[in-house]
């Protein structure tokens, strides 16, 4: 009995390590095929390319800017210093942070001529956009709340001002695609904001916040909806006891409904913000340089789309994942209270 | 303490109901009125329009001589006196037993913590459940539950308590213990309205018993005379059927 019970167990397990193999080579078929492919169309890959699209190190050049000659070179390393002697005098260019320097002494200065060089390191194209993408969502998804929780409220109200206000706006918005939302931002609304602007002296606001702006008012729609919901889910009960013990309507929305309406928020307004971070790739066409033109740009200068363009999508990947993470830990924390 | 005079109140979500068709009586400074009648006969409507949860449609309420269907009336000072019982508890779930009974004190009553705490404590001690302060209300029982119900609203130091089938929702071995606190509450002198189905209740601390059938009041009595000869045929029928 126990040795029948034993070889079940081993053919159960036997049995799983073979479809988890089974997914193994699956995944292995994908990428091998994918590879055979671009083998077969001479695609060469050159994925030690990607890495200075994230750093790279710079050479800054210190440069003179007069005319005259090398009349010495005094100390060494950090205290290094060129002194260049002209008619008018002599001027002494300090070489603290060269790690080469490429005059000697006597040689004839012009202006511009490189008198030492430095390397410093600095974030590439790709680490910028992935910067700006985090940077864009984070503002839309901040905003994203104000507006949303603000819309929700608004939503259940009894004054039809504002509910309709809100259910307009959120059925307006929702009903259009996002990328001609960011062109009305971009196009009709920058543009004339801008132009007024600058009728009344004031400078131009940049193309960035108008993309904020769409973002933020595209997201606020959708977690107007998930606020509604919120609220709604919670039992009528709640409010009448807050209400019977004299509080006001606001007072219990902030103490009693909202604190509890909040976790059962918290998971679709996650879902939501992930999918805020991938619809950003959009603000690539008005001139905003996140991730997605970043990349396109990357190409244009490495001629290597392929990689790149996987590069990108776990990008993308990492920081929606950074995301569900972050929320997931708040999650168990509200739950543990 | 209490006036009303005349009131109605029709529903008209999901379909027309008439829940209250001209309700009149008063309830004196340390009365405990006890209400009566089948289901769907408006007690719940009147009780909860005696603070304003459902606004009357006309007549006159008179809550310690504040007219409370008077558009001018603060009704969230008047609420803070009167308080509240509800059948399913209503405690905030996402608040400790101590949390419930202190927020409302400090928020509506303006209270410093340190005067809400003692008094929530002494409260606690008051319904018999001071071990549990620190707990959350759903890791109480019901019969717990209503006692913190309890507690919370007598921290507002109300002039009148509202109870809707406080007992109702519970497990038979906890309906003592609820109706304990209240016969407490009702020796001490507080003014209390109480829809019940508990005739026990009714017959030992009842002032006055008032039975409701099809939102108007039917027959007023004292306990005595409901329970020895009711004079209306349809009192006596519910009688019948729930003695
Ligand atoms: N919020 C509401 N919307 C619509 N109809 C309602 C509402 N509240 C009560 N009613 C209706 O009004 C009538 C009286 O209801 P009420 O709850 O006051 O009765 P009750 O005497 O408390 O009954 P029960 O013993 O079942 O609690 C019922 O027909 C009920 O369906
Ligand atoms: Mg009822």
């Amino acid at each position: 009995m126990d040795f029948l019970a034993k070889i079940e167990e081993l053919r159960y397990r036997s049995a799983y390590f073979l479809w988890v193999g089974v997914f193994f080579i699956g995944v292995f078929a994908v990428i091998g095929t994918l590879y055979y492919a671009t083998a077969k169309i001479d695609y060469s890959w050159h994925w030690f390319d990607v890495p200075k699209y994230f750093v790279n190190q710079e050479r800054i050049d210190i440069k003179a800017d007069m005319e005259g000659v090398v009349e010495a070179i005094n100390g060494k390393g950090k205290n290094a210093v060129v002194i260049v002697k002209s008619d008018d005098g002599s001027k002494s260019y300090p070489m603290a942070q060269a790690e080469e320097i490429w005059v000697y002494k006597g040689d004839f200065i012009a202006p511009g001529k490189v008198l030492g060089v430095y390397h410093k390191w600095q974030p590439g194209i790709l680490l910028q956009g992935m910067w700006l993408t985090l940077k864009v969502s984070m503002y839309a998804i901040v905003f994203g709340i104000l507006i949303g929780m603000l819309g929700g409220i608004a939503r259940i109200s009894k004054n039809p001002a504002l509910k309709w206000s809100a259910i307009t706006y959120v059925e307006i918005v929702r009903g259009s695609p996002l990328l001609v939302q960011i062109f009305i931002w971009y196009f009709v609304l920058a543009t004339l904001v801008n132009q007024l602007l600058l009728r009344y002296g004031f400078s131009e606001i940049d193309a960035l916040y108008y993309g904020v702006a769409a973002l933020a008012t595209f997201t606020g729609a959708y977690v107007t909806e998930i606020v509604r919901a919120g609220i709604q889910s919670i039992h009528r009960g709640q409010t009448e006891a807050a209400r019977s013990l004299g509080m006001t309507g606001p007072q219990a929305m902030f103490y009693i409904i909202l604190p509890q309406a909040m976790r059962r928020i918290l998971p679709p307004l996650a879902g939501q913000f992930i999918s805020l971070i991938k619809d950003s790739s959009l603000l690539g066409m008005i001139a905003i340089r996140e991730l997605t033109k970043a990349t396109r740009e990357a190409i244009t200068i490495s001629l290597s789309p392929y990689e790149f363009w996987f590069t990108c999508a776990i990008l993308y990947l990492v920081l929606t994942f950074t995301l569900s993470m972050v929320v997931q830990y708040m999650e168990r924390k509200m739950a543990i209270q | 303490m209490i006036e009303v005079t005349d009131v109605h109140k029709t529903f008209f979500v999901p379909h027309k109901v008439k829940a209250l068709v001209g309700v009149s009586t008063q309830i004196a400074a340390g009365e405990v009125v006890v209400v009566i009648g089948p289901s769907g006969s408006g007690k719940s409507t009147f009780l909860r329009c005696l603070n304003h949860l459902e606004a009357a449609d006309s007549g006159h309420i008179l809550i310690d001589g504040i007219d409370i269907l008077d558009r001018k009336t603060n009704i969230n000072k008047v609420r803070a006196e009167v308080g509240m019982v509800f059948q399913s508890f209503n405690l905030f779930p996402h608040k400790t037993v101590l949390e419930n009974i202190t927020l409302a004190q400090k928020v509506v009553r303006k209270r410093s913590t340190a005067a809400a705490l003692e008094k929530a404590d002494y409260l606690l001690k008051k319904v018999g459940i001071h071990d549990k302060a620190n707990a959350y209300p759903d890791n109480l029982s019901g019969g717990q539950q209503q006692r913190v119900a309890i507690a919370r609203a007598l921290a507002m130091d109300p002039k009148v308590m509202l109870f809707d089938e406080p007992t109702s929702a519970l497990d038979p071995e906890m309906i003592g213990e609820v109706l304990d606190v209240m016969k407490t509450l009702a020796q001490e002198g507080m003014t209390m309205v109480v829809v019940t189905h508990e005739m026990g209740f009714a017959r030992e601390v009842a002032d006055r018993v008032i039975f409701m059938d099809e939102g108007a009041i039917v027959e007023v009595g004292t306990p005595e005379h409901f329970f020895k000869n009711p004079t209306h045929d349809r009192t006596k029928l519910f009688l019948s059927q729930i003695l």
